[in-house]
């Protein structure tokens, strides 16, 4: 371990601000969008740069005062993984529930009678 | 070599996995990591029903990148929609006919689409040939699809062939 240099200090705690603010927005988010399936906009996208940012903060803090290290990146790819296959799940039960939708939302769903896969 | 190693692609990602996972590298740490990169592919190959060729790496590279930096200016879109009054936005549910076959590649778009601006992917239909996409501010529902199709879909045919 040894002393951090003062630009090293700026360009991480960038990152980390950078990371908390995104984490943050995302957790607003749940609380302001209008319905279940807005909402789910919210966590799948700004988690993934808040906890970049964050990563990037740490690779370079450990890397600059210590040896390279990389295996925060393992936490990006398992995050990249799992996050739309979650979101995915939701909104399939959510549609399964039929949850209700705000009024400005337009619905392109195909009617049943227009399913290609009908058989008769 | 195509007996020893079935999935070279598996492989690769396999042990440089196992690499950042001991965060070092050393001639013990890779020598056993290049033995677990063998071993693992080869064992659970039985469970592994679908076949996927990687046809162009390069091609898969660069659409690595071209959806880090969508993913990017997406987080930002949506900042901006959160802190935006409360009722500016418009919501649509939109059939996306798909092009592609098999399930990888399907299953790699409908991730893109969740990771990408302001869509999420909801359902695959009930033929598998479309997915049901839900997007967060949509004022031409055309307009995305043909913007899907064009950035992504273009380019996962290509690189998976199908």
């Amino acid at each position: 371990m040894s002393e951090l240099p003062v630009w090293a200090d700026w360009v991480i705690s960038f990152f980390i601000v950078l990371g908390a603010s995104f984490a943050f927005i995302g957790s607003l988010g749940l609380l302001r969008l209008p319905d279940f399936m807005a909402r789910l906009h919210a966590p799948t996208k700004n988690t993934t740069l808040g906890v970049g940012g964050i990563i990037i903060g740490s690779i370079l803090y450990f890397s600059i005062t210590d040896a390279l290290s990389l295996h925060e990146l393992l936490i990006a790819i398992f995050l990249f993984l799992t996050a739309p296959i979650s979101a995915h799940l939701l909104a399939k039960a959510g549609l399964h529930l039929e949850l209700k939708l705000t009024e400005q939302t337009q619905d392109l769903r195909k009617k049943p009678e227009q399913y290609s896969d009908r058989d008769d | 070599m195509t007996k020893l190693i079935p999935a070279p692609w598996w492989s690769i990602f396999l042990l440089v996995f196992w690499l950042l996972l001991q965060n070092k590298v050393s001639v013990g740490v890779t020598v056993l990591g290049v033995i677990l990169a063998v071993i693992i592919p080869l064992y659970t190959l039985r469970a592994r029903e679908y076949r996927t060729t990687l046809h162009h790496p390069l091609l898969a590279l660069q659409y690595f990148f071209i959806l880090l930096g969508d993913i990017i200016v997406s987080n930002f879109n949506i900042a901006a929609i959160i802190l935006r009054p409360r009722k500016s936005i418009q919501p649509a549910l939109i059939e996306y006919p798909l092009d592609i076959t098999g399930t990888v590649p399907i299953t790699v778009l409908a991730s893109t689409i969740s990771l990408t601006p302001g869509t999420i992917s909801a359902e695959l239909g009930r033929d598998g040939r479309s997915i049901l996409i839900h997007g967060l501010n949509v004022s031409d529902p055309d307009a995305t699809v043909r913007q899907i199709k064009q950035r992504y879909e273009r380019r996962l045919k290509e690189i998976f062939q199908c």
